[in-house]
């Protein structure tokens, strides 16, 4: 949880990191779902996206430079857009003397403009909510329990299978194999089959372990603060002015 | 006087059919140390384990405190057994020490200011309380392995179980185990290796070899007996 969690994690004191995290997984969600519903021949609602986006920022004390390398995880997806307009139908119109596609260009446009503001809305998340608060924000948010058991192993136990996985690579490099060449791939997969088997077994040790502390399959909770009404209400403000711009670009496109 | 832990002719096999233990009998009084010594696949982990019903025996039986280990009776004895497990990173699972401290007493019904009061207790039993909110992977080993303890020591147990405590610790964790071990007035069975620490921990031993006790008595008499260590391996 260090490794991995502090590459996302920005902690701060704002309204929005103190916030409980099961309001902040809603409010996200709808938000992400309004942005993916407004029509994307229009340019001005995500304009409107983005100032808000921004502003929160701003207000959560989230610096550009933070977010901007972070948000370099859509590049597949604007390389895909970008390719859209070239083979995209007609009608074409031509741009700088080359022959695009509308469609393709307004396809571009939505996944472009929707995939950042969404990735944006999850960094924002992310930054401002500390991974020891899922499990009971999950729990609040009546997620099946052998959902929030996989999570909270995921969360505590990707940095421990990550490290089991650098010494197995040190040991075998240790002993000649240059995992470069071709010829030894043979010996990275047997340490990935290796380190399959040794997280089953972990996870047997784990689930006795759990067993004899009285587990019954659910997670109980401890020291999290459930949401308030005005914490709710706020963040319903936010879904609901999202869905007011939403509804005004569908009003008028 | 009621037993603390009395084991009764108790045999367990695996399901591969490998019998680990074969009419193990055991009485241990309430706030005795015993160690549980033996080489590699003598049965002790497996012994442990049936001790809090995470196995089930073949035969025999496992009395804890006066109460039969049974279906019926499976949770308490749990609430009542701590078993604290050799590596804590299979044991410390949750996103903070604090909150897998909670988890057992919480499983076992304690909510609000008492599991906090619970929390805090063991986390100040074993010199933690300043790290009740670390990720377990920000701990050393010695840490983990106090916070492991505490994990149990929240659900108050009449008998805490500690598999090989001493593996892997530098010397200065080894000792603030051993102090931290050393206060507690709760029955201690410990499975090791490490005859020193079990010297140092405990005021009987028993040697597991085969699946068989086959010694039992002071320490220092078994730690003592070369010939009976060599013999079944542990010197």
């Amino acid at each position: 949880m260090t490794g991995t969690h502090q590459r996302l994690y920005l902690p701060g004191d704002s309204a929005l990191h103190r916030a409980p995290a099961e309001v902040k997984i809603v409010a996200a969600v709808a938000v992400v779902f309004v942005i993916v519903a407004t029509p994307r021949e229009l340019v001005w609602p995500f304009a409107c996206y983005g100032i808000g986006l921004a502003a929160v920022w701003r207000w959560a004390g989230i610096p550009l430079r933070w977010t901007a390398p972070r948000m370099l995880i859509e590049l597949p997806f604007v390389v895909l857009a970008l390719l859209l307009p070239f083979g995209g139908g007609d009608p074409r119109i031509d741009v700088l003397g080359l022959s695009l596609s509308q469609p393709g260009l307004q396809a571009a446009w939505g996944i472009v403009a929707k995939g950042t503001l969404g990735v944006g809305v999850s960094l924002t998340i992310a930054a401002t909510t500390d991974v020891r608060d899922l499990p009971g924000a999950l729990s609040r948010l009546r997620v099946p329990a052998m959902i929030v058991t996989v999570v909270t192993l995921l969360l505590r136990y990707v940095d421990v299978l990550v490290d089991e996985a650098a010494r197995m690579r040190l040991a075998r490099i240790s002993r000649g194999d240059d995992p470069r060449t071709l010829r030894q791939a043979g010996a990275t997969a047997r340490g990935v089959g290796s380190l399959f088997l040794r997280s089953y077994e972990r996870g047997e040790r784990v689930h006795v372990a759990m067993l004899s502390r009285g587990f019954t399959g659910a997670m109980p909770e401890f020291g999290a603060a459930t949401a308030t009404r005005v914490q709710w209400v706020a963040a319903g403000a936010v879904v609901v002015a999202t869905v007011a711009v939403c509804a005004a670009a569908w009003v008028t496109r | 006087m009621t037993a603390a832990v009395r084991v009764v002719d108790l045999s367990y096999a695996y399901p591969d059919g490998h019998a680990a233990l074969d009419s193990v009998s055991l009485d241990i009084a309430p706030g005795e140390r015993v160690a549980v010594l033996g080489p590699n696949g003598a049965g002790k982990s497996t012994l442990m384990l049936q001790l809090n019903g995470v196995l089930t025996a073949t035969s025999g039986e496992v009395h804890i405190g006066g109460t039969l280990l049974q279906r019926s009776t499976v949770r308490t004895i749990r609430e009542r057994v701590g078993l604290v497990f050799q590596d804590p990173d299979d044991q410390l699972f949750m996103p903070t020490v604090a909150q897998d401290v909670a988890f057992g007493p919480a499983n076992f019904g304690v909510r609000g200011d008492e599991l906090t009061r619970r929390v805090d207790e063991a986390l100040a039993a074993v010199d933690m309380t300043d790290r009740a909110d670390r990720s377990p992977t920000q701990l050393s080993l010695g840490e983990r392995r106090r916070a492991a303890l505490a994990t149990v020591l929240a659900c108050r147990p009449d008998v805490l179980v500690l598999d090989e405590p001493s593996a892997n610790l530098d010397p200065l964790a080894r000792r603030e185990l051993a102090d931290v071990l050393l206060a507690l007035t709760t029955t201690i069975v410990m499975v090791t290796h490490d005859l020193g620490y079990a010297a140092q921990l405990c005021v009987r031993a028993v040697i597991l070899d085969g699946g068989r006790i086959v010694a039992d008595g002071p320490i220092g008499d078994i730690v003592g007996d070369a010939a009976l260590l060599r013999t079944h391996r542990l010197a």
